[in-house]
């Protein structure tokens, strides 16, 4: 798996001047095609699939962020979406607040409820490893789903929940929502890529490389697990609140939606487990790829059948993923070129490393 | 009251019987592979299908039909281990699994939806329809023929298991899959083998839970969910351990229906396992997990 880690190797042929300030480039490049995109497409049918595909970027990264780093898999974070969307209908219901922009300051509340749902459940699950932490957070999910249909007093049931409705006209509706979904999904990529390159990250990947020797050696692998799911219930709970306010209508399917658990971890596959870039990439594909295949085959089960089709096949070529797969390609084309050029002989990666590293690492250089 | 909790109770063993039979493919596959078959609720869908379909067009009985099903699904079983499951590799193994599994569950799916669109089906037949009357209660025979083919097939899973060379290898390889292979066996012909056995016996609960549900291609969702409580409440890969977690887990369900409320049973039923897993974090019959990695 290729990542960049805190302390990356100077070595690497992927981080020569010219790169970066490409990679500098394009990533300037992106924000600012993110930001003109409703102008440049002012159409709203457009719009609302770039919007969706801006919360599915905000929630498989925050996905990542603790599943991709710690390799937890974790397919329950509906649990987060719903509870900020709910946490969020609640509160404009109870304050009787009408539709408008300043309706989306009370997102990150939303968010921040999420979080402190997490703790009870990270508290919970991760009592357990590996498989079983996968299905107990399954089991968990279909609790809070189920919750959600019974606890009419805070949900009202099926018979769904009505959220304001801001008086925008038609076509720039959608903008508001845009915005919002971008700043939401910035904030997650801020987050992960702050925590990939702090300490607390690299104790992230000691937890996942080997969790009993990082604990050996003195990560608080409970304390920084619990953190990190909470961060990552905070933006998923953030997405799932503009998800309600945008949808003007919540129902316990729709928040609790189990296909969403699996959905962003397949985005963050896609694009390319524990790195930051994955999931963006994975979720920029598979969002309009998704929308646009139950748009052109209604109905019948063809668009579930490419779909799935689809996935078998990235995962049986691109097994780790796009980004991963690519930069590995790449530093291969690089090394050979390096070779060739009377260059001083490359620093080998495992002496680059300090000792430390390499022992929380469990000495594997990847 | 007393009646009803009593009935509960039976409804509960008999029901769990077959849901130990839908579990007992997975957690065997779990037990041999350490992965996670997220296409075994579509395997019961199928199935159910497929016996509405000999039903239907052919006017075989359900139970008479699982002399084409059983062995059909055991094929469909090898072949999705031979053509993606094989194919991981070894690294992130069982992350990949979980979605190369759903990836082909969405798939079936898919093709389910096409050929019988998502309106709910139901098989039909004479004890489905009539019940059998005993002490004041009465008890639709399809759940005891149900209980009674779970028994017979778990009996039969169990003497493949520990009477057979084949479950002789299965066993080794559940026991240690390096230790197996460095003795002779072959890995990947068991590995087929399982999911094969896995995906069959799943057959026959696919067919009782089509006579006693009424399904659509969207059924397994909720049914893998189930399962998956099931084998982990059971301890993971222990098959005995899957038909008492059912037991339990389907009769606490039902009593739950009658003393609480019916819209609360659903709830404890996945209550059960966080409760369970809180005591001990390798379910009932569980063994030490290994350490990660």
């Amino acid at each position: 798996m290729a990542q960049q880690r805190a302390g990356e190797p100077a070595h690497d042929p992927l981080s020569t001047p010219l790169l970066r300030n490409t990679r500098r480039a394009v990533l300037v490049a992106a924000l600012i095609l993110a930001i003109l995109f409703p102008f440049l497409f002012p159409n709203p049918a457009i719009t609302s699939v770039a919007m969706f595909t801006l919360l599915f970027v905000g929630a498989s990264s925050a996905w990542n962020m603790f599943s991709g780093f710690t390799g937890y898999m974790a397919l329950g974070n509906a649990i987060f979406y719903g509870s900020g969307a709910y946490f969020f209908a609640n509160l404009t219901a109870h304050l009787n607040l009408k539709g408008s922009i300043g309706l989306f300051a009370l997102v990150p509340l939303a968010g921040v409820f999420a979080g402190f749902v997490a703790l009870p459940v990270g508290w919970l699950a991760l009592r357990t490893r590996r498989h079983t932490f996968v299905v107990i957070t399954i089991a968990i999910f279909f609790i809070f789903q189920l919750l959600a249909y019974n606890l009419r007093s805070l949900t009202n049931g099926s018979s769904g929940m009505q959220l304001p409705i801001p008086p925008w006209n038609a076509q720039t509706y959608n903008d508001y929502f845009y915005t919002a979904s971008l700043v939401v999904a910035l904030i997650a990529i801020g987050l992960a890529w702050s925590v990939r390159r702090s300490n607390f990250g690299l104790e992230l990947l000691a937890v996942r490389d080997d969790e009993d020797r990082a604990r050996g050696l003195g990560v608080h692998t409970t304390r920084v697990k619990l953190a990190t799911f909470a961060l990552t219930g905070f933006v998923t709970g953030m997405c799932g609140a503009i998800y309600a306010y945008y949808l003007g209508s919540l129902y316990p399917p729709f928040a609790f939606e189990a296909i969403f658990d699996v959905t962003i971890a397949l985005m963050a596959f896609l694009g390319g487990l524990g790195s930051v870039s994955g999931p963006v990439i994975g979720a920029l594909i598979v969002e309009p790829l998704q929308q646009y295949l139950t748009l052109k085959f209604t109905g019948g089960g063809l668009s579930l059948i490419m779909f799935g089709v689809l996935f078998l096949v990235v995962i049986r070529f691109l097994p780790e993923g796009i980004v991963p797969s690519l930069g590995a390609q790449l530093r291969k084309r690089m090394r050979q070129k390096a070779e060739v050029s009377p260059s001083p002989p490359p620093v080998k990666f495992k002496e680059a490393v300090s000792p430390r590293a390499r022992e929380v690492n469990g000495g594997v250089s990847r | 009251m007393g009646t009803q909790i009593a009935k509960a109770v039976v409804d509960g063993v008999l029901t769990g019987g077959v849901y130990a039979l839908m579990a007992a493919g997975l957690t065997l596959i779990f037990g041999v592979m350490q992965i996670i078959n997220i296409a075994q609720g579509i395997f019961v869908v199928l199935a159910a299908y497929l016996s509405y379909v000999l039903q239907v067009h052919l006017h075989i009985d359900p139970f008479i039909g699982l002399i084409v099903t059983m062995p059909l699904m055991f094929v469909v079983g090898v072949v999705i281990e031979w053509g993606f499951i094989r194919r991981l590799k070894a690294q992130n193994r069982s992350a990949l699994s979980i979605l190369v599994t759903f990836a082909v569950a969405i798939v079936i799916e898919g093709i389910l939806t096409q050929f019988f669109s998502a309106d709910l089906k139901t098989l039909n037949a004479w004890y489905v329809e009539k019940s059998l009357h005993v002490f004041g209660f009465y008890l639709p025979y399809i759940y005891l023929l149900g209980f009674v083919l779970a028994v017979v097939l778990l009996a039969a899973l169990f003497v493949f298991l520990y009477r057979t060379r084949a479950g002789q290898s299965i066993r080794a390889s559940v026991q240690n899959r390096t230790g197996a292979e460095l003795i002779g066996i072959n890995i990947n012909r068991v590995s087929a083998i399982t999911f094969g056995v896995g995906a069959a016996v799943t057959a026959a609960g696919g067919m009782v839970f089509g006579a006693t549900n009424s399904f659509n291609p969207n059924s397994g969702y909720d049914l893998i969910s189930r399962l998956l409580v099931i084998i982990v409440l059971g301890g993971l890969g222990s098959i005995g351990g899957a038909l008492i977690a059912s037991i339990v887990a389907l009769v606490i369900e039902d009593v739950t229906a009658v003393v609480w409320s019916p819209i609360w049973a659903s709830t404890m039923f996945f209550a059960v396992l966080v409760v369970v897993l809180l005591v001990r974090p390798n379910g009932l019959f569980g063994r030490q997990e290994a350490r990660a990695q």
